[in-house]
């Protein structure tokens, strides 16, 4: 009797990218579904016409690069692309916004690196932080909560803006931004470092309308539901869970030492965590199997650092929030992290070649 | 009999040996040709300084944001390449081996210097927005690289033709990223080109699009490294295509081994 003799790994998980994909589409929705609650449907928009411009140039370079079209076109990669997109826009940025980063980050960024697989870089964030350098106007347009927005932000007035810049009623973007005391309104991160520049305290800053009565209105309950959304995603093992846990772990650590240092200048701990991108940059952007650390060592680092960073480039960069541009320096120092913490082969010795 | 038959040979002998000298002149001029014409193919396309050997690639990325500023680099770096081949082919039997190198940057220099002082006087303009690129021609590895490759080792004429050809290739390759990156980023083109040819030259100035705002990203570096890469890509692309065209006569040559179970 003869056995047929397999090499390891022995036990298969029969997880193909499409449902891998797609759990991390539905793993979205709890924030997704926030955001439309609080900032109405501007985001919803720009998701759309992000997958609707990202299906366009997938094809098109699937064909030109003469690929199983059907096979990579529906693996659910540039969906997913075009959704972190989408949610990271501000809701009223123009359509061309959405539609060149999606271009730039399907076309260049992916494919032109090889396609799925061999992209260096994270092709939203790469996208997003090329619309951020090259738009710096439009990509700051960004929306307050629609409580505190005096037009009424309804789909077809969104719609409207985010086609022509003009509400139905005539209305700018620039005057739906403006509260009715004709201050005009940012997000959180920015608002505080503007106001930390100007000398006001932290707690003078948080009196502003946009931090509400917590954390920040709105962006706490959108980065409480990508948390949600990465816990369920840690739970069916789609992710590991030592990335987001040592990137928030970081950005913890640091903050509470900024924090304990000059209590006056800097932000609490649990305002870093749950405003801006962190959420949505531990749970689904640095995860990313492609281009982040591939051994656990070296993904508890990349989390390190990319906590780290962020916390740097919030408290003293140039801009308000810094996950995307973290997320893209960990992608370039993610191959050599992973040189670094090769995981020692069975059998062997620590040392050993 | 020999009497006759002298004569006509003395005259044939003479016929050959002007047809040899004629034969060797039109040897001489046809080789000459097709060394005119390989160094023109390599400096423009085959050898291309700025797609092929990547040479010079700092000013190439950083003052390409307009085509004013491209044409302007690329025709004082054509100016540089070709005045310091022909010096440095002229001087070539007594410049020392060991001592090669600082002779030619200093020609190099010197002449990086006539151009800078000549741009300072009539085109003012162009010669604030080239900023420091213009006295770093002398570092360009584009000309030291002809001086030491070709120039030093060829007579004048053909070394000021490669100085021209390889100064015309980078020129173009300068002007194609300028042509792309003020197109994308600002939407005009020869925006600026008065302050390089004169007064008259601000009719030159087209608006091909109307963009509500720059796009910042064509006129910053990364924009510059994006573009390059994607010219590089045609031009692989296309020599590729050329390649695949060509028939390939690949004869294959079957070698019988004689397998001798003796030895």
């Amino acid at each position: 009797m003869a056995f047929w003799i397999a090499s390891s790994p022995h036990n298969h998980n029969h997880t193909k990218t499409p449902n891998l994909m797609r759990l991390v589409i539905y793993a979205t929705l709890p924030g997704v579904l926030a955001q439309w609650y609080f900032f109405g449907w501007g985001n919803l928009i720009h998701i759309g016409l992000a997958m609707t411009t990202a299906i366009i140039c997938e094809f098109t370079v699937l064909s030109l690069r003469k690929k199983p079209i059907s096979h990579e076109l529906f693996d659910g990669s540039a969906f997913l692309t075009a959704l972190l997109l989408g949610i990271c826009l501000p809701a009223l940025a123009p359509w061309w916004i959405t539609v060149i980063g999606t271009m730039f980050a399907i076309v260049i960024v992916k494919q032109l690196y090889g396609g799925l697989g061999h992209n260096p870089f994270n092709p939203a964030m790469a996208g997003y932080v090329m619309l951020l350098v090259s738009f710096p106007l439009q990509m700051t347009l960004w929306q307050p909560p629609l409580t505190l927005v005096a037009v009424d932000l309804n789909f077809s007035n969104t719609l409207t803006t985010i086609l022509t810049g003009f509400t139905v009623e005539g209305y700018s973007v620039e005057q739906v931004r403006t509260s009715i005391d004709g201050i005009t309104m940012a997000t959180p991160l920015d608002t505080l470092k503007t106001n930390t520049g100007l000398g006001l305290t932290v707690l003078e800053s948080i009196k502003s309308p946009v931090f509400g009565e917590n954390l920040a209105l709105g962006w706490e309950w959108v980065n409480a539901g990508f948390l949600l959304g990465g816990l369920f995603l840690i739970s069916r093992k789609a992710i590991a869970w030592q990335t987001p846990v040592s990137f928030l772990l970081s950005l913890f650590i640091c903050s509470f030492i900024g924090y304990s240092i000059s209590p006056d200048s800097s932000a609490s701990t649990m305002f870093h965590w749950f405003s801006g991108a962190t959420m949505l940059g531990a749970f689904f952007i640095l995860t990313d199997p492609v281009t982040g650390a591939t051994s656990n060592k070296g993904r508890i680092v990349v989390g390190l650092l990319a906590g780290l960073l962020v916390y740097l480039i919030r408290t003293s960069g140039g801009y308000p929030d810094g996950v995307a541009f973290a997320i893209l320096l960990c992608n370039m120092s993610a191959p050599l992290i992973d040189q670094y913490t090769r995981p020692r082969t069975y059998g062997h010795q620590k040392g050993d070649k | 009999m020999s009497n006759e038959i002298a004569p006509p040979n003395s005259n044939e002998a003479d016929i050959t040996d002007n047809i040899d000298e004629q034969e060797a002149a039109a040897v001489l001029k046809a080789e000459l040709k097709a060394e005119y014409k390989e160094l023109a193919i390599q400096g423009l396309w085959k050898n291309n300084p700025g797609l092929v050997q990547l040479l010079g690639l700092c000013p190439l990325l950083a003052v390409t944001s307009t085509v004013t500023n491209a044409l302007g680099l690329g025709l004082a770096t054509m100016l540089v390449l070709i005045c310091s081949n022909i010096t440095v082919s002229a001087i070539r039997h007594w410049v020392p081996k060991e001592i090669r190198i600082p002779i030619f940057v200093l020609i190099i220099a010197a002449f990086v210097t006539c151009v800078q002082l000549l741009m300072n006087a009539f085109t003012y303009g162009i010669y604030q927005s080239l900023g420091i690129f213009l006295p770093l021609i002398v570092t360009n590895c584009a000309i030291i690289g002809r001086a030491e490759a070709y120039a030093s080792k060829n007579p004048i004429k053909q070394s000021a033709f490669d100085g021209l050809m390889m100064g015309s290739g980078f020129a173009i390759i300068l002007i194609l990223l300028g042509v792309i990156r003020e197109i994308l980023g600002q939407g005009t083109l020869f925006d600026g080109a008065n302050l390089l040819l004169g007064d008259w030259a601000s009719v030159l100035r087209i608006e091909v699009m109307q963009l509500d705002s720059q796009f910042l990203l064509a006129i910053l570096p990364p924009g510059a490294f994006i573009a390059m890469g994607i010219l590089i890509a045609l031009k692989n692309a296309i020599d590729s295509h050329i390649k695949s065209k060509k028939v390939v006569d690949t004869e294959q040559v079957i070698e019988r081994v004689r397998v001798n179970f003796d030895s």
